[in-house]
């Protein structure tokens, strides 16, 4: 039983889910981070698998459609030489009436080890992680793979390799988030781990209609600066983290049209030029082309947002691994 | 439990004598020497192989660049004990496939460690040769594992561990005995 506090960790306060980064001791991001490198590694090989988890199940659990995030949990969990089961609930098997939670029974009773779940409600991943606990199967593993707004912690961790893997130090870094922070999981995984991490000068770049009340002190008072002007807010900044325009996300008019949307918040070569000469441009994908920004700096030398994707094996497979062994 | 052997032994003490590791690293070399090609590789088992194999390529003017592998991916007690921490990526800068390698490491125990190895190389393409160097053979396999050099044996009882260190500055390894 966990005596922590914190759910995602075990009595022995190693980290038995990945649901969040919020309250994630540094040390543990950190671990994290430096055994994602050899993994990245494995990648190099003849033969890309390591046996790990060998003879364990994963069921990827994706109840709201998800391509690129899907791919790399099964490509991570296939490295690691585990058996993948990918379901896709959609909505016409949800009609024939089996809850959250007797899907989750069905599939432990089927000898799974680790879910990793993506759900369009926030919390979704902790519910199915306390009801293992209460069903004492907490050997079951569980990873939080985007719900709601509340948090996408793998692809935040994915985004801080990727940073330290350009800028090594993250206590010297000044890094804005811009774009649609109010619909964002991902930006909220950012967030945490930038302060977690130490990141001294955090700047969230949005509308007023797009940046959620009180995202001022998101992680603690004082430490996120808040612009609504994109220009300011790029000033001498070390890394730009886009964010995607969540179009199916949006409730009324939050944007009176994506054309204006893109002059004013869209990352042209002009705005990039007032970040520092080296800065580097990230992207969580899928990215609008021509919204949120422009194709010379997605294309351009600036942007690493492929190397993301790559990275992002590395870390899920550490993820996996550390949850495994924990 | 055996007895210790006399000779083995300091006054009054059931601490086997240490052997110097410099020493069984030269004469290690001197054993390996007639059997190195230009096609021999070296790769060394993070880390105390890899500070003997980093010695060994020096000494032997081996010409394939040097190896080393790291096998906490491949160890058979990861249910147990989880994930190794410290893990670091594997660097193997030469070409397995058909090669000579000549795995280090330092002590020579169970045999897992040796397994766990190979089965890593492996990932990498299909060797023609695998030799294994070992500064000390302390007995205790519990796999089919015997090494091709080996310039030491000892005994030690299942409690302790030889544990071979290297002193961050002057770069010396010496073997020290901990209690588990």
């Amino acid at each position: 039983m966990n005596m922590t506090g914190n759910p995602q960790l075990n009595g022995h306060g190693e980290l038995q889910h990945l649901i969040t980064l919020e309250g994630l001791p540094r040390e543990i991001i950190a671990a994290i981070l430096d055994t994602a490198e050899p993994f990245a590694e494995v990648a190099e090989r003849e033969v890309k698998k390591v046996p790990l988890l060998r003879g364990k199940s994963v069921f990827n659990l994706f109840f709201e459609n998800s391509t690129r995030t899907r791919t790399t949990f099964e490509i991570a969990a296939k490295r690691l030489s585990a058996d993948v089961i990918n379901l896709n609930i959609n909505t016409s098997s949800a009609s024939k009436g089996e809850s959250l939670l007797d899907t989750v029974d069905n599939l432990a009773a089927m000898q799974a080890d680790m879910f990793v779940v993506r759900h369009a409600s926030s919390g979704a991943p902790y519910l199915i992680a306390q009801h293992l606990a209460a069903t004492r199967q907490s050997h079951i593993h569980v990873i939080n793979a985007g719900d709601g707004r509340h948090a996408h912690p793998t692809q935040g961790l994915l985004d801080m390799y990727t940073i330290r893997h350009y800028k090594k130090d993250f206590t010297k870094l000044t890094v804005a988030v811009v774009g649609d922070i109010l619909h964002s999981r991902v930006a909220r995984s950012q967030l945490h781990a930038l302060h977690a991490l130490g990141v001294p000068e955090i700047r969230v770049i949005a509308p007023k209609t797009l940046m959620p009340g009180g995202v001022a002190g998101m992680v603690g008072a004082g430490h996120l600066r808040v612009f609504h002007d994109m220009r300011e807010g790029l000033k001498g900044v070390d890394v730009v983290m886009m964010l995607r325009l969540q179009n199916e996300r949006m409730l009324g008019a939050l944007l009176p049209s994506p054309q204006e949307y893109f002059k004013y918040y869209g990352l042209t070569p002009d705005k990039l030029a007032l970040a520092k000469p080296d800065a580097i441009v990230m992207h969580p994908g899928p990215m609008n082309r021509g919204i949120e920004i422009d194709s010379a700096v997605a294309d351009g030398s600036h942007s690493v947002i492929l190397p993301q994707v790559t990275f992002g094996i590395a870390v899920r497979m550490a993820v996996m691994s550390m949850l495994a062994g924990n | 439990m055996p007895k210790p052997h006399a000779s083995s032994c300091k006054t009054g003490s059931i601490m086997p004598t240490l052997p110097e590791a410099t020493t069984l690293c030269a004469r290690l070399a001197e054993m390996m020497r007639p059997h190195v090609t230009p096609l021999t590789a070296l790769l060394g088992i993070r880390t105390g192989g890899a500070w003997i194999a980093e010695r060994l390529h020096r000494d032997l003017g081996i010409k394939q660049p040097l190896g080393s592998i790291d096998i906490s991916f491949y160890r058979d007690d990861f249910s147990q004990r989880g994930l190794a921490k410290g893990a670091k990526a594997s660097q193997i800068p030469f070409d397995v496939e058909g090669a000579h390698i000549v795995i280090v490491d330092d002590v020579l125990y169970t045999g897992r460690t040796i397994r766990a190895a190979i089965n890593e190389l492996f990932d990498y393409g299909r060797p023609a040769r695998v030799d294994l160097a070992v500064l000390v053979d302390r007995g205790g396999r519990e796999l089919p594992m015997a090494a091709t050099w080996c310039p030491h044996t000892l005994v030690l009882p299942a409690s302790q561990t030889l544990v071979l260190e290297q002193e961050p500055v002057e770069g010396t390894l010496a073997f020290r005995i901990a209690e588990k």
